[in-house]
């Protein structure tokens, strides 16, 4: 912090409290969030699927959804994380990285928009649905929805159909800043609207991140591509090593089930 | 040899009356839950028919259980490890709600608080869904007793041969069972195999499958891995939940409430020892035909002297062998082989098997003008009536027609011979020995199928003491687990100073007492 004083006393109050304060008390309560939830809440750790209830709308809806976010990730860590120095160093130049942002970004971005929206329609439409949706997704859902729609229309507005507005030297020089701890307010003060505003929607979605179904993500199961297919374990809760003659396993490597014993308690804690 | 004891179990079909007492009392212990509603952990179907999935037989349509690739390798029917991590946003082969049924409650209310008027009130049925009034269209035995079978039953999976065209034709002349299913709890469960974050796992000490509710992160794909689809979602948690096999109470030496609560006492547990190290090939047997034999070539005879040190070397309680050797599942399976298990070509090695019926058999006989207590007469239908025989050879042996009657002429000749003796007759002898039983076997079948005592019917060592403090203390998640007590060097935590559990390999624990 004490190497970027000048900046930040620089800044006005406002820009302090939506800069500076509200992205990181987000990303605290994002961390220990995440740290509570994780201890206290197994049970409730799930992607909470509605597909037995509906499954023609969540057909497309979902993996749209879901492949189109994996490329808007990928876009945002590239956009955001690394510098134009770094991009232009390994010989992308700026009116590349522009094309190919603008490109790609779009067909991901449409596909997630197209996607959340079949989800949110399934959501509201289907009866049964509906009436499955908890707290957590009335929150989560606009949220979720509000960031998107504002990112999309950000980048429709200026980098599509506009003159081009370069987030990499303003947006993205704030969000390194955060994480670099010397935050740098001003470099976002002065963006489009809708930037700000998606980035803000952004910042409370991440708040919202471990009090919702969004807790799934950290549970990919990419661990299964590499162990046994059977799990044994004893009633004490310990992992036991599948037996030698036992169906085919891709590589070694034991199924590392450490947890706490629980097992099928499903009438216990409905 | 790698001995493991699972507890299993056999039904005598014969003598099921579809009263759905299992069911009911399965229900009101474990699914009278808001989210499981449509499941029924324990369900009695009517044979033929479509069944509980509609269809879920047709593993063309639901991908269920294993098969083996070109190259000869067991492999799950839903696809490889890759292909299922990509079906995880939406799975292509789960059923939907509509292939069980609209679950439903009643305006019950209405018959109390309804105004004064001419006409009695009713309660009309809501969808417990939606909350709206709807019209009960399916149910988990919409078929009872071959209710609805002519538009229906045409539907049944195991109707695949050209015979079925008869079963279809002729249905006054049709014949039905109950056919009760539970989680089979397989030595070889496609469900655990496809668990994507290895919530799934079978019990190590009784070979029981379970679904760590805090491990499940709702990836559905043992919904589509069971070929006998009794996974069931809780679309109100997001988890997955399945026949339990009442272990609590099988820890405790009881049976299950399902055969606890069996009206016509057709339910048999006791243990089996059986071999891991030879599931995988045993799953793997190229023949369909040859995976009854192969199932049962993983089974251990209990009174072999080398399997009884194997299993002591496993860590297997002698109180628990003793139990494997008055296992009636064991007898039924093993030394009589009258019970046959259920799809035994899902590959899955199920572990509730069953003693087929012979009444398809002895209707067909009726119907035929014969007479069902001429042992001759029997005989010659099993031969001759193709129909219920490969219907039953369809669902037991995997189409092996000669395997279901080879039982069947089994259970005819007991029944002539035992029928005789308690008439005070002398017994056809020669009936017995023409189907592998002698007179005192006869006499042990009888008493284990006829009789069925409580106590021969179930025989369930309990879990241990120690083993049950143990769990105990860890089931509570005790506050004070942490509280500085010394730890064994080995890293295995002691609760309150409370024994490790016995089965663990007989290394030297620390002891905490």
């Amino acid at each position: 912090m004490s190497a970027a004083p000048v900046p930040l006393a620089a800044a006005s109050g406002a820009e302090l409290l939506l800069w500076v304060a509200v992205p990181y008390v987000c990303l605290a309560v994002f961390a220990v969030g995440h740290v509570w939830r994780y201890r206290q809440d197994q049970f409730g750790w799930t992607s909470r699927t509605s597909q037995l209830l509906e499954h023609r709308w969540l057909r497309w809806g979902s993996p749209l959804f879901h492949l189109g976010a994996f490329m808007v990730i990928a876009g945002h860590v590239v956009g955001l994380a690394v510098p134009a120095s770094w991009t232009e160093a390994v010989g992308v130049d700026e009116h590349t990285y522009h094309l190919t942002a603008v490109w790609a970004g779009s067909v991901a971005g449409v596909a997630m928009v197209a996607g959340l929206g079949m989800l949110c329609a399934r959501r509201l439409l289907t009866r049964r649905v509906r009436l499955g949706t908890d707290r957590s997704d009335k929150v989560l859902f606009p949220l979720l929805s509000a960031t998107v729609v504002l990112g999309i229309a950000a980048t429709a507005a200026h980098n599509v159909f506009g003159a081009g507005y370069d987030y990499r030297s303003t947006v993205s020089v704030w969000f390194r800043g955060l994480f670099a701890l010397q935050p740098q307010p001003e470099a976002i003060a002065g963006a489009p609207l809708l930037f700000q505003l998606h980035a803000l929607t952004a910042c409370l979605l991440f708040a919202a991140w471990p009090f919702t179904r969004l807790v799934h993500v950290w549970s990919a199961p990419v661990g299964y591509l590499a162990r046994p297919y059977l799990v044994y374990r004893s009633r004490s809760g310990a992992a036991v090593p599948a037996p030698g003659g036992g169906v085919p396993r891709p590589r070694s490597g034991g199924h590392g089930s450490g947890g706490r014993r629980s097992g099928g308690r499903t009438g216990s804690r409905a | 040899m790698r001995v493991m004891a699972q507890i299993a179990m056999v039904m005598n079909l014969d003598k099921c009356i579809g009263c759905h007492t299992c069911s009911v009392t399965c229900k009101q212990t474990w699914t009278n839950r808001s989210g499981v509603e449509y499941a029924w952990f324990n369900n009695v179907e009517t044979k033929p028919g479509v069944g509980y999935p509609r269809r879920y037989e047709d593993q063309e349509q639901w991908k269920g259980g294993w098969m083996l690739d070109r190259r000869g390798r067991l492999v799950l029917r839903s696809g490889g490890r890759v292909r299922r991590l990509l079906s995880l946003f939406s799975n292509p082969d789960l059923p939907s709600l509509e292939d069980y049924y609209e679950p439903v409650t009643y305006d019950y209310d209405n018959l109390v608080s309804a105004p004064a008027g001419p006409d009695m009130p009713v309660a009309r049925p809501r969808s417990v869904l939606t909350g709206k009034p709807t019209s009960i269209t399916w149910g988990a035995n919409w078929e009872d007793g071959l209710g609805g079978a002519p538009e229906n039953a045409g539907g049944d999976p195991n109707l695949g041969g050209d015979w079925a065209e008869k079963v279809r034709f002729e249905f006054e002349q049709t014949f039905l069972f109950h056919l009760p299913r539970l989680c089979e709890h397989c030595l070889n469960p496609a469900c655990v195999s496809a668990c994507p974050s290895g919530a799934m796992y079978k019990r190590v000490e009784d070979g029981i499958v379970l679904v760590d509710q805090d491990r499940c992160r709702g990836w559905r794909m043992c919904v589509t891995a069971c070929p006998y689809k009794k996974v069931y979602v809780n679309h109100a948690t997001g988890k997955a939940e399945k026949c339990t096999f009442c272990f609590p109470r099988i820890e405790a030496g009881q049976p299950t409430v399902c055969s606890e609560t069996c009206v016509g006492r057709l339910r048999y547990l006791g243990l089996l020892l059986y071999d891991a190290d030879r599931v995988g090939e045993a799953a793997s047997t190229p023949d369909e035909k040859d995976l009854l034999d192969a199932q049962r070539g993983v089974f251990l005879d209990p009174r072999d002297p080398e399997v009884i040190a194997a299993a002591r070397a496993s860590g297997i309680p002698e109180d628990w062998l003793e139990a494997a050797r008055r296992s009636p599942v064991y007898d039924l399976v093993m030394r009589y082989r009258v019970a046959l298990p259920l799809h035994p070509e899902y590959r899955t090695l199920p572990m509730v098997w069953y003693v087929p019926p012979l009444s398809p058999v002895l209707d067909a006989v009726d119907a035929a003008g014969g007479n069902q207590d001429d042992p001759d007469h029997v005989f010659a239908a099993v031969t001759r009536l193709r129909i219920p025989l490969e219907y039953l050879a369809e669902l037991f042996t995997a189409g092996d027609a000669d395997v279901v009657g080879g039982v069947l002429m089994k259970l005819t000749a007991l029944r002539s011979y035992m029928r005789e003796r308690t008439l005070g007759e002398a017994g056809d002898e020669a009936a017995l020995r023409a189907v592998g039983l002698t007179p005192g076997e006869a006499e042990d079948l009888h008493r284990l199928l006829a009789v069925a005592k409580y106590a021969d019917r179930y025989v369930v060592p309990a879990a241990h003491k120690e083993d049950a403090a143990a769990l105990t203390a860890m089931e509570n998640r005790c506050p004070v687990e942490s509280s500085g007590d010394p730890q064994p060097s080995d890293g295995r935590r002691v609760m309150l100073g409370i024994p490790t559990l016995r089965r663990a390999p007989a290394s030297p624990e620390g002891d905490p007492a």
